[in-house]
């Protein structure tokens, strides 16, 4: 790994202002970023530590639902949200393994926005609101694609306001080596409609299935779902599953989250 | 160089380091406490855990400028006031849950981590929080079973390999 200058701002202000030097880069929990500096696939000159921020972490309720500090790892999500957001909570705590949760926050992991992460899966399915040092952003806007996200230069997430749905679940399919999803489902379901968003599936990254989201909001039960497919023409295929079985893992993960939630 | 203070095992100690100076590499280059061992180096395998603030976290993913001023535990720091084997160190020997001895220190900080936690867990429960600790020698079966009997649980029933 080359080597940087360390900085770790503890406000929004200085930490906005750091952000701003040639070369530098966010840090959070590390998890996704260490591993690729140590392969210099990242080689930033400047890496602003963002977790020694207070108002960027924690869980409380307030307007506009569930706020989630952007540096809140995940170990921490999966304890205070349990009481407010139960399939939230479940989902952080599924999250790789203890130490991994530990460390890894929510704003890295949906800066990241790897195809296979659990937390875009939950930001998108609950129509949530990402909130940056500049702006406020709808979920349906932020995620654009496989690693790609609507965020600018020298813009960080501080957090995310989840709106708390009736009912809702996550149902992950480990893949067991890397313990990231090899598919999953998070579906929601709120007064106006139900959301279901995917991950692990798509080449495209986390996506709503609209068939599916329609046919729930009428009817909230896995038998709804029963004439639907999903498009797997642009899914991913690895050695651990064609797009053809990633499809059947999409129908099968959300009806058992209809019945979970 | 910047120089890093922190508390390891109970001592405040420094030592100069780099922004890419991992908490790995400062325990053990520039402390000399080699117990703690890097296996993959891709927070992948989790040999290098130790305890930052009470919590355990895979030492070569955290940077040691990030953790100045935190209370570190490491397998150096397991062991009893005399220097006998603390209940998780002798738990392992006594019921073989270590062969290369490799992955041994982030198993023992991995569990006691566990047993803080839950101090009574089910063998489930222990294989779940295991997840991200790899053993290439034992096929994991005794180390499960000293992590239960370190618990203080009777362990004559778990099947042994
Ligand atoms: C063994 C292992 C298993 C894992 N299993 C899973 C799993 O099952 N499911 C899952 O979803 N994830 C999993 N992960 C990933 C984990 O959740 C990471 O914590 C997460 O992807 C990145 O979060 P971080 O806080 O560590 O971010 P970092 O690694 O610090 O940063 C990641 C990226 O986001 C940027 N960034 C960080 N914070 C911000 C911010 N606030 N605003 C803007 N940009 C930011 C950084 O510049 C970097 O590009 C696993 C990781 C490991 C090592
Ligand atoms: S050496 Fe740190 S997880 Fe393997
Ligand atoms: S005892 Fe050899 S790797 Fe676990």
């Amino acid at each position: 790994m080359y080597d940087f200058e360390f900085v770790k701002p503890s406000t929004i202000a200085e930490a906005t202002k750091a952000l701003t030097a040639e070369g530098a880069q966010a840090l959070s929990g590390g998890q996704t970023l260490v591993p690729t500096m140590k392969q210099r696939l990242a080689a930033p000159g400047v890496l602003v530590c963002l977790t020694g921020i207070a108002e960027t972490k924690g869980v409380c309720k307030g307007d506009g639902g569930l706020h989630v500090g952007a540096a809140t790892p995940h170990a921490v999500v999966a304890r205070e949200a349990a009481s407010h957001y139960p399939a939230l909570a479940a989902l952080a705590g599924g999250i790789g393994d203890p130490a991994v949760r530990n460390r890894g926050t929510l704003g890295g992991s949906i800066a990241n926005n790897d195809p296979a992460a659990c937390y875009p899966s939950a930001v998108l399915g609950s129509g949530a609101t990402v909130v940056t040092n500049k702006r406020k952003i709808a979920a349906d806007d932020y995620f654009q694609g496989m690693f790609t996200t609507a965020l600018e230069e020298g813009e960080f997430i501080t957090e995310v306001a989840f709106p708390i749905p009736e009912k809702a679940a996550y149902v992950k399919f480990n893949q067991p080596a890397s313990r990231f999803a090899l598919t999953a489902v998070f579906v929601a379901k709120y007064a106006d409609g139900v959301r279901v968003a995917v991950t692990g599936a798509s080449n495209d990254g986390v996506f709503r299935w609209s068939e599916a989201e329609e046919a729930l909001s009428k009817d909230f039960s896995a038998a709804a779902l029963a004439g639907l497919s999903v498009d797997h023409s642009d899914f991913i295929s690895d050695l651990h599953g064609t797009p053809a079985y990633r499809g059947n893992l999409v129908k099968v993960l959300t009806a058992r989250a209809v019945a979970a939630a | 160089m910047t120089k890093v203070t922190m508390v390891v095992n109970g001592k405040t100690v420094s030592a100069e380091t780099e922004g890419r100076t991992l908490l790995s590499a400062y325990l053990r280059e520039g402390l000399g406490l080699t117990g703690t061992h890097v296996g993959c180096d891709t927070s992948q395998c989790g040999a290098c855990v130790v305890h930052v603030d009470g919590k355990p976290v895979k030492s070569c993913s955290v940077f040691a400028q990030d953790v100045a001023g935190s209370q570190v535990r490491t397998i150096e720091g397991m062991a009893n006031a005399d220097g006998s084997l603390g209940v998780v160190q002798q738990a392992f020997q006594d019921h073989h849950g270590l062969q290369c001895g490799f992955c041994t220190p982030g198993m023992v900080m991995s569990s006691a981590a566990l047993l803080a936690e839950n101090p009574k867990p089910t063998e489930s429960e222990v294989r779940h929080y295991l997840e991200g600790n790899i053993c290439r020698c034992t096929g994991y079966h005794n180390i499960v079973k000293a992590v239960l009997a370190a618990s203080g649980q009777d362990v004559a029933s778990v099947p042994a390999e």
